[in-house]
């Protein structure tokens, strides 16, 4: 008797697996899908990408309650690359042949989406990047729902010139050390250059990963102040920007004088410094967790009564959301609604649904993705820190921006297509 | 927005009918405040300000502040759970629901605070007025003339006057009169603000089509002589900030290597956990900090002075159990006690990973020790590393006292020296060995302390100081604090005059290739033992 149920179930299993082999996208046994999330939950960048796994758990959770995709319950896999960089590919490699996921949600740093693009593009897989990046990228296998240059650094600037912004005639690019930070400030000595900015009234000034020492450069930042208008604008990744905010306001460089704005720096990054000496600085995003919108309050509310019933470190007594966690929770809904689209999970399939889809996003604008490029189309908000750490949103976008990837301001990139190229034109 | 404004007017015809025209500041400039777009925001402030009315400051505050707020058509200064109309000072309660804030962006604050200073210029409390003045220095407006003229008229005080002046000569240096901006550009020659320097740029420099922007030639010399003396004055204020920036990196050095210059220095263990002691002393403070917060939230401020003791304790604590455990059992065998404390040092900061979680932890600095000192008017210096350099100075005068001055500092002066000499004549080495280590990892925990003030406390805080700390030990020479001293100070001084000229990331490269080449010429350090000490 028992011996035959075993070979009953040996049977039953060969059979699941069969089929399981023979149709890769279709997992039959208990209608379910499995979906990758790749964030470091250990390391240094630990602090900003924790809560994205976090919020894409919520929005799985929110899904599966409404019956799925396509009726498949999806089945989260979480993997944990420990802010180190070979690993992402690694653990990318093995979500994709070995879990055998539909999509992965994933990455924060430039660097690791770069460490794992040829994984993707290598064995087909299919990830959601959520995070504003430096452009100068297009792949076939990746869709960005973070901003790119022109959807955050450049309205930021041209913000800072205007009369409202203060009139800033001379700028203190300061950043992080690495490949985000330089490409941005790339670009933007470019645009200040065709904006008629000389070179002497641009300094450019980096730090090294998790660096704590800014009196220096504060100090630096003085000094060029008095030269002329002056505004900083900052790229400083992770955690550096704390003892950055600290020594700010410590020194008593008020914002009414040298504004500063971050790209980086949201309302999660601020948690924790005394922002008092901080009001008026700037941060340009494409969501703040201010805006008041249906969508927004829906969104915020939702998070709060997550983080509370999982009991989220920080998030449970003072939920905060920001535009990472915006950004990946609309790629997750468009990822369904492709599917959806598409009637099957099948990579290349969904890629094609995936033009044109939109929603109802929480920043109060209905988000597109665009037909060709894999960018979204996003509305631009720039803030200014108010005392309770929360953003007053001081100039908006009239509406949606369409991203450009390839920066006009890098010589070389009007000749470079607005879309994915083709495998076999990359490979020559 | 149209409704709103059609709003704003019929209540401005409706108030203007019949309420009293001088009980209170005008409705409608502040219904212009409240609910008008930015430029209409300005007008209102500039309104108030030609009026000098100074019942209209506690307005402008508030909007400063974040503290305006709308319920409907009203307008309320709103502080904590109180309210009072901004227009006739009533107190309002309860709070009206459906509350709107009023929205200032830095160039309405900047205007706000001119506008305030302009208002407050002759108050009559002396401090006040020197703040105002202050403030109208920096950023005085073309409109507020009247106003300043009038306070120079009557204002008495020396420091206020000249500061008055200065503002005044800000205003003329657009004076179509030559002397007039002649006498402007000689008054703010006098002075060593930065912002000074700003106002004077322009009028040496070209326009665009090649031509000056000050077409006489006297003023323009009148213009440079003025800048250079803004100039020289500047430039004492960032060498002293340069000095002061040195002297702090220094003492955080020689904070986070004290404990190793015990260790390493006096005992010989090459202790790798020795960061991961610094961090454990970080997550002391960060337990009492929340301590206070839940059960006394009155003396918040004075955490520290219990932070400081339990950071101590902890550490030590923690360096004792290590050294019975593992340390004592591999003495003299350097090359696995290397390999014994990275494990440890794996394994602490993976337990503080379980216990506290992998993300960063928020210590918050004692209110005493946010912000910082004017010394100069180029110069601010904060108070959290004022008080880390005086800290630093007296864990250093209380080490060397513990072993000048102590039977244990005694012992473990002995033991170091000559270990089976020591054993002989009755010190319990062994014991002496673990206090010892105890003391070091101790004061590995205070430097966690006073880290916690100033930069990230997380699991990894340790690794980013291990190789400093080591360097400092090295540098200054092994076994010698004073050596650990001076290395610390140096090390910090050298970083950071690198560091203004070519930036953080070529400073960090250039110390470490300055300190290989140095150990290369001097492997015995900065301060050499001498005697039986170096054959043993």
């Amino acid at each position: 008797m028992k011996r035959r149920t075993f070979t009953k179930t040996l049977a039953l299993m060969a059979a699941a697996a069969a089929i399981g082999l023979g149709s890769p996208a279709l997992h039959a046994q208990g209608k379910t899908v499995k979906v990758g999330v790749l964030h470091s939950l250990s390391g240094t960048m630990a602090i900003s990408e924790t809560v994205l796994k976090d919020v894409a758990l919520m929005a799985f959770e929110e899904i599966n309650a409404q019956g799925g995709v396509m009726g498949y319950k999806i089945e989260p896999v979480v993997v944990d690359p420990a802010s180190n960089w070979p690993l992402f590919a690694e653990k990318a490699r093995q979500l994709i042949s070995q879990d055998k996921v539909a999509v992965v949600f994933g990455c924060w740093t430039s660097v690791s989406r770069k460490s794992v693009l040829p994984v993707f593009e290598e064995l087909n897989g299919l990830l959601f990047y959520p995070v504003q990046y430096e452009g100068e990228e297009i792949s076939r296998n990746v869709f960005y729902t973070g901003a790119a240059p022109n959807q955050q650094a450049i309205p930021a600037v041209e913000y800072l010139m205007s009369e409202d912004g203060g009139g800033a005639k001379r700028w203190f690019l300061l950043g992080t050390d690495y490949v985000y930070p330089r490409t941005t400030n790339k670009i933007l000595r470019a645009f200040l250059h065709s904006k008629g900015v000389a070179d002497k009234d641009i300094a450019e000034v980096y730090t090294p990963f998790g660096h704590s020492d800014y009196q220096t450069i504060v100090a630096n930042i003085k000094k060029f102040s008095a030269g002329g208008k002056t505004a900083v604008v900052s790229t400083i990744n992770g955690d550096s920007n704390v003892p950055f905010y600290k020594e700010l306001g410590n020194q008593g460089l008020k914002a009414t004088d040298v504004p500063v704005v971050a790209f980086s720096v949201g309302e999660e990054e601020l948690r924790g410094v005394d922002t008092k000496p901080l009001v008026g600085h700037l941060a340009a995003w494409n969501y703040f967790m201010s805006i008041k919108s249906p969508a927004n309050e829906a969104f915020t509310k939702k998070w709060a009564a997550y983080a509370k019933a999982h009991n989220i470190p920080g998030h449970k007594d003072k939920p905060l959301t920001n535009d990472p966690m915006e950004a990946t929770y609309i790629g997750i809904y468009m990822w369904k609604q492709a599917v959806e689209k598409a009637k099957t999970f099948d990579v290349a399939q969904v890629t094609a649904a995936m033009a044109g889809q939109t929603f109802t996003a929480p920043s109060g604008i209905t988000s597109m993705m665009d037909a060709k490029n894999h960018h979204l189309h996003k509305a631009v908000f720039i803030g200014e820190v108010k005392a309770d750490g929360q953003f007053n949103i001081v100039w908006k976008t009239k509406g949606p921006i369409k991203a450009q990837p390839w920066s006009p301001y890098i010589p070389g990139n009007d000749k470079k297509k607005d879309e994915p190229a083709l495998m076999a034109e990359k490979k020559m | 927005m149209r409704m709103l404004r059609n709003l704003c007017l019929m209540l401005i015809v409706a108030t203007a009918a019949y309420a009293p025209a001088a009980a209170a500041i005008d409705r409608a400039v502040v219904e212009k405040l409240a609910f008008g777009d930015t430029s209409e925001k300005l007008e209102a402030i500039a309104v108030l300000v030609t009026e000098g009315d100074p019942r209209a400051a506690p307005v402008l505050a508030a909007l400063a502040d974040g503290e305006l707020q709308t319920a409907e058509k009203r307008v309320l200064i709103v502080k904590g759970d109180r309210a009072t109309d901004a227009v006739t000072g009533e107190a309002v309660a309860p709070l009206p629901a459906g509350r709107e804030d009023v929205v200032a962006n830095n160039r309405l604050r900047r205007e706000i605070g001119s506008a305030l200073a302009a208002l407050r210029v002759r108050a009559p409390d002396r401090d006040v007025r020197l703040a105002a003045a202050r403030e109208l220095s920096d950023s005085a407006d073309e409109a507020m003339l009247p106003l300043i003229r009038k306070a120079l008229e009557l204002e008495k005080d020396a420091e206020i006057r000249s500061l008055l002046e200065m503002a005044q000569a800000t205003l003329q240096l657009r004076s179509p009169d030559r002397v007039t901006r002649l006498d402007a550009i000689r008054t703010l020659g006098q002075s060593s603000n930065p912002s000074m320097k700003t106002l004077l740029l322009p009028i040496v420099s070209k326009k665009p089509d090649g031509a000056f922007a000050e077409p006489d030639e006297a003023v323009r010399a009148e213009a440079h002589n003025s800048l250079k003396a803004i100039e020289g004055r500047l430039e004492w204020g960032e060498r002293f900030g340069l000095l002061f920036a040195g002297v702090s990196l220094g003492s955080i050095l020689l904070l986070a290597a004290l404990g190793l210059a015990i260790t390493y220095g006096l005992m010989g263990v090459i202790n790798m956990a020795h960061g991961e002691l610094i961090m454990v002393g970080a997550y002391a403070t960060y337990v009492v900090q929340n301590l206070f917060r839940a059960y006394a939230p009155d003396v918040f401020d004075w955490y520290l002075a219990c932070a400081v003791p339990a950071a101590f304790a902890v550490s030590a604590a923690v360096g004792m159990v290590l050294e019975r455990t593992v340390i004592r059992w591999l003495y003299g065998r350097p090359l696995e006690t290397l390999l014994a404390t990275w494990g440890i040092s794996l394994v602490l900061i993976q337990a503080v990973r379980t216990i506290f979680g992998a993300q960063n932890v928020q210590v918050e600095n004692p209110a005493f020790m946010s912000g910082g000192i004017q010394v100069l008017s180029n110069l601010v210096l904060p108070w959290n590393r004022i008080v880390i350099v005086i800290f630093a100075a007296a864990v250093v005068t209380g080490i060397w006292l513990l072993l000048t001055r102590t039977r244990l500092g005694l012992f473990v002066r002995g033991v170091t020296q000559n270990r089976a000499m020591a054993s002989c004549v009755g010190v319990p080495t062994s014991r002496v060995d673990t206090w010892a280590f105890g003391l070091g990892s101790g004061i590995a925990g205070l430097a966690g302390c006073a880290l916690s003030q100033i930069g990230n406390v997380g699991p990894d805080l340790g690794q980013g100081y291990i190789v400093d700390s080591f360097m400092v030990v090295v540098f200054g020479g092994v076994g010698q604090l004073a050596g650990t001293i001076y290395a610390a100070l140096v090390l910090g001084m050298v970083n950071k005059f690198i560091e203004s000229w070519s930036g953080a990331v070529i400073a960090k490269i250039a110390v470490l290739v300055f300190i290989i080449f140095f150990i290369q010429r001097r492997p015995q350090g900065m301060f050499a033992l001498r005697g039986r000490a170096v054959e043993a």
